[in-house]
């Protein structure tokens, strides 16, 4: 085994120093001018991307590329049961990197760093800068936990992480009750898909007996086997095959944890209000990093999904159709933020997809290039708004194109990129999915394509609403139009650029690439059977024709926009008439949201309205009332018994004693002669009684009388 | 001969004004019949041989206590028409009682007949000379075995008079005679 | 003399008769005058059976209940007096002071 080199062995480095400034932040951030902020907080992440770039440097000298390092052991219960027996089961604080996590922490980092960069601008003049620096840096902290950690647990515990500071800054205006609602629903949303996450963790630990993701590279690999050790183990003894239902069980309950974390049908509806918080918080975390981490966690678990089929076709059809549905919705949509929520909710679908269909490394791909293009995105709304002074409203904008040209030139990169034009970024990815797609489940790949030309449409809308066609902003804010500082526009044309290059790494094998980024991710998603081979590189015909669709889709996307929103404007308005049911349903997202709030958000309420009144009527009535009259019964019971018997005792030993003496009483008459009577009457008594004893002492006195 | 006349004449006289007596309703009656039944018992003392005590019976019961009973009578003035006799259990209870005393008593000594002896109805004779002279004897027994009685007598009828004199005494007035 | 039983019949009526006073008359004094019948036939009793047996102890002690029953006359009488200057009653049945 090769040293590590200095980036690899201060690995750990590389999320602490984000912590060390949020905990900064917490301690003495009020008292901090807003430029020792900015230098702290900006510098950190900085120095995290320096040290993740080099770590990655460094990393393509070893073989194999995995590089595991354990800071300490956290959880240590010893020997567990499991599905292959006993074994020890051990969590540690550990980080791994390995070509997946060295996608990530390069896209978290490098994207993180430019966001934070345009944050000085952007929110320099809000109140609370260094809460929101503090919150960012604390984000993350958080997300490069979980893309380093090196078992499920450390994962586990970023995810809970991410969720947390999504709320945070979701609801970072606390004082907008819309915003502190949006926050609380990200935050519940998240935990409904979290138990899935959990169950299936803890499916993952009985099952294999362990929850670290691999033990290459560690000193003692075979007393701490990683799940795809443990998983080859029992492929081999043939414990697990092909197809196993608890494979399949753990597949789908780490997906419904996906779905929460990464914003798929059912779990999406809290990314559109998320939308409430800051524009960088949006496009760091709701387009580049923390939505991203579902689809991370799916690619990391590639071995158990390979090997149940039925999960990954379910993986596919959610990604699909949570693609074309989001997209339904991002038509009819008038805020600039909620298009792009929508347009984020339906690239992840896509990024599903890829999951879903096994191609793991072209779903990673598009990861990294929405993370760009969608970066900028959100950015350049954040900077139009930020020219129109808080106006958010499309139908408020318009004929910017000249007036903000730092903002408007990438915007339109990026909205060439995302609508799959080559040769910029979105094309080379989206068209790897497609391909993908088409070779697994057609059907799948041609409501992918739809979804590419509704993609197309809403994109282009979105910009000839915000840039072109005659101004309809306000009067009172046409004047104070001004370009945003360079912090803004600076890190929009270094993203604009990487739209631009993005896609290069994977230059398909048909013009001639040598697609270096699936050779470079080729080893973390290694086939675990032959029988889930990957799909070859097509014939060359069908790879052509396919991509010919796709740019075909895509410029009628764009030439429909133009033809209803530059050349007619009234058109759109018309077409809205003809279908006024259709269009109520679109602008009302399908009425998803309320149709939750009856089924469960009310019930819930419902449910506790009925606890409260339980606790009242019930535990209060009969705990507390209940108690009180028990307390009166017993207290009346006793004085009854005082009254009436012991009482009762007493007076009834008087009235006897008095009923006694009442008869004898009347002896004492007062009157003498009824005493001398009594005297006669004993007289007579005693001699009554003596007379019959006496006998012989009379018959003596009779002798002596002689 | 003479005995018995005399006997069941002072016996007579005696019951007769005893039963008289309880039952008048003027108590001067009472007390002048309370005097012939004492006058009855000193002659029925005298039959016995008992000569000091039938002239001390005259002198000291007839002429000083009887003399004291009607001079308190007059003192208290008693009213002559006094209530009618009512009946009253008490009453009947007592005579009831009384009666079967006297019965019982009587059976009693009727009974005494059968006993060997018969001393109670024979007609006594008794050694009539130990007691005469009576006087004599009865003083020589009573200032001889019997002075401490005697003496106690004395001091018990000093008490009485004091006793009586610091009853009657009008407590209004000391100095009034 | 005659017989015993004479006299002691005799003393028999006089007791009983005596004790029908006390018991039945209300007058307080015509009861002590009955108290001094029933001293009077103890006395014949004694001095009955002094007679026959001789003895001088029976007369002695009639002279003593005599002298006796004057001291008590004599008291008996102050206290009538007394009570009399109180009540304005010799009634027996109206000296109920000790009624319970």
């Amino acid at each position: 085994m090769t040293s590590p080199g200095y980036f690899l062995a201060h690995l750990w480095l590389i999320p602490l120093f984000p912590l060390i400034t949020a905990a900064l932040m917490l301690l003495v951030g009020r008292i901090l001018p807003k430029s020792a902020v900015s230098f702290f907080c900006v510098g950190s992440v900085f120095l995290s991307f320096v040290h993740a770039a080099g770590a990655v440097l460094q990393l393509r000298n070893l073989d194999p590329r995995v590089y595991q390092q354990i800071l300490f052991e956290w959880v240590t219960p010893g020997l567990m049961p499991a599905f292959g027996g006993l074994s020890p089961f051990v969590a540690d604080w550990g980080y791994l990197l390995d070509p997946l996590s060295a996608v990530m922490i390069l896209v978290v980092t490098g994207v993180g760093f430019l966001i934070h960069v345009y944050s000085i601008g952007y929110m320099g003049h809000e109140g609370g800068y260094y809460r929101f620096f503090g919150y960012m840096n604390l984000f993350m902290f958080a997300m490069l936990t979980l893309v380093l950690a090196n078992n499920l647990l450390l994962l586990f515990v970023g995810w809970e992480g991410v969720g947390l500071c999504s709320y945070l800054l979701i609801g970072f205006y606390f004082l907008k009750k819309s915003a502190s609602d949006a926050g609380k629903k990200a935050f519940i949303v998240n935990r409904v898909g979290d138990t899935g996450f959990l169950l299936g963790i803890f499916f993952i630990a009985t099952t294999f007996g362990t929850i670290r993701f691999t033990s290459l590279n560690l000193p003692d690999p075979v007393a701490f086997a990683g799940i795809k050790e443990t998983l080859a183990a029992m492929l081999e003894q043939g414990r697990l095959a092909y197809g196993a239902p608890v494979l399949t069980v753990i597949a789908l309950l780490l997906f419904f944890g996906a779905c929460g974390k990464s914003a798929q049908l059912p779990l999406y509806v809290w990314l559109p209000d998320a939308m409430e918080g800051p524009t960088p918080v949006s496009a760091l975390i709701h387009a580049a990093t923390m939505v991203t981490a579902g689809v991370y966690m799916v690619a990391r678990m590639n071995g158990i999904y390979q090997l149940a089929p039925i999960a990954m076709d379910l993986v596919a059809i959610v990604g699909t159709l949570t693609a074309i549905f989001a997209a339904s919705m991002a038509v009819a949509q008038t805020d600039i933020k909620r298009v792009l929520a929508y347009s984020t909710i339906s690239q992840l679908g896509y990024m599903f997809l890829a999951l879903g269909v096994g191609a793991f490394s072209a779903g990673i791909f598009h990861l990294m290039t929405h993370a760009f293009f969608k970066a900028l995105l959100f950015l350049g709304a954040g900077s139009v708004i930020h020219a129109l002074s808080g106006e958010q409203d499309l139908r408020k904008m318009g004929g910017l194109w000249n007036s903000i040209p730092a903002t408007s030139r990438p915007f339109l990169i990026a909205t060439l990129a995302i609508a799959g034009i080559p040769p910029l970024a979105g094309f080379f990815s989206k068209d790897e999915i497609l391909g993908q797609a088409f070779e697994h489940l057609p059907y799948l790949w041609f409501i992918g394509l739809l979804t590419a030309g509704l993609t197309a449409f809403y994109m282009f809308r979105l910009l000839f609403l915000a840039f072109f066609g005659l101004s309809r902003v306000p009067h009172e804010l046409e004047e104070h139009i001004h370009e945003s500082p360079k912090s803004m526009t600076v890190p929009l044309a270094i993203l604009a650029l990487l739209s631009i290059v993005g896609g290069w790494f994977a230059f398909p094998v048909l013009w001639g690439g040598e697609s270096t980024f699936a050779n470079f991710l080729a080893p973390v998603f290694r086939r675990v059977i032959p029988e889930a081979a990957e799909a070859g590189p097509q014939t060359a015909l069908v790879d052509f024709l396919l991509m010919l669709a796709s740019v075909a889709i895509a410029v009628f996307g764009i030439w429909l926009a133009h033809l209803i929103y530059i050349r007619n404007p009234q058109l759109h308005a018309k077409l809205a008439a003809s279908w006024p049911r259709l269009h109520k349903l679109l602008v009302n997202k399908y009425y998803v949201d309320e149709i939750y709030d009856a089924l469960f958000v009310n019930r819930i309420k419902d449910l506790s309205t009925g606890f409260g009144l339980f606790d009242a009527k019930v535990i209060d009535g009969i705990g507390v009332d209940g108690s009180a009259w028990l307390a009166r019964v017993f207290s009346s019971i006793s004085m009854w018994w005082d009254k009436w018997v012991v009482d009762g005792l007493v007076n009834f030993i008087g009235k006897f004693t008095q009923f006694l003496s009442t008869p004898i009483r009347m002896f004492q008459t007062g009157v003498f002669s009824s005493y001398a009577m009594f005297i006669l009457i004993g007289l007579a008594g005693l001699l009554l009684y003596y007379g019959y004893h006496m006998q012989h002492h009379m018959q003596e006195l009779m002798r002596n009388l002689r | 001969m003479l005995d018995s006349i005399l006997f069941y004449f002072f016996a007579g006289v005696a019951v007769l004004s005893a039963a008289l007596m309880v039952t008048r309703r003027n108590a001067i009656h009472s007390a002048v019949f309370l005097i012939t039944t004492l006058l009855a018992t000193a002659g029925i003392f005298l039959q016995l041989r008992a000569e000091f005590l039938f002239i001390a019976q005259i002198i000291l019961y007839v002429g000083g206590i009887m003399v004291l009973f009607i001079f308190v009578m007059m003192l208290v003035r008693l009213d002559v028409a006094l209530h009618h006799i009512r009946f009253r259990l008490q009453r009947f209870v007592a005579l009831i009682v009384a009666l079967t005393l006297g019965g019982y008593i009587s059976v009693i000594l009727f009974w005494a007949r059968k006993l060997p002896g018969q001393g109670l109805f024979i007609q006594g004779a008794a050694p009539a000379e130990r007691l005469s002279p009576n006087s004599e004897q009865l003083a020589k027994s009573l200032f001889s075995s019997y002075l401490l009685p005697f003496e106690i007598a004395s001091v018990l009828l000093l008490v009485a008079m004091v006793g009586a004199v610091v009853m009657a005494k009008n407590k209004k007035g000391a100095n009034e005679p | 003399m005659m017989s015993p039983a004479h006299y002691l019949f005799l003393s028999l009526a006089l007791f009983i008769i005596g004790c029908i006073g006390v018991i039945t008359r209300r007058n307080v004094i015509i009861v002590l005058m009955s108290i001094e019948l029933i001293l009077n036939a103890v006395n014949i009793n004694l001095v009955l059976f002094s007679r026959i047996f001789g003895d001088a102890a029976g007369q002695v002690f009639a002279l003593f209940i005599i002298a006796d029953a004057a001291a008590e006359a004599a008291i008996g009488l102050g206290i009538i007096i007394a009570f009399f200057r109180n009540r304005e009653t010799v009634m027996a049945d109206e000296m109920d002071l000790l009624k319970w």
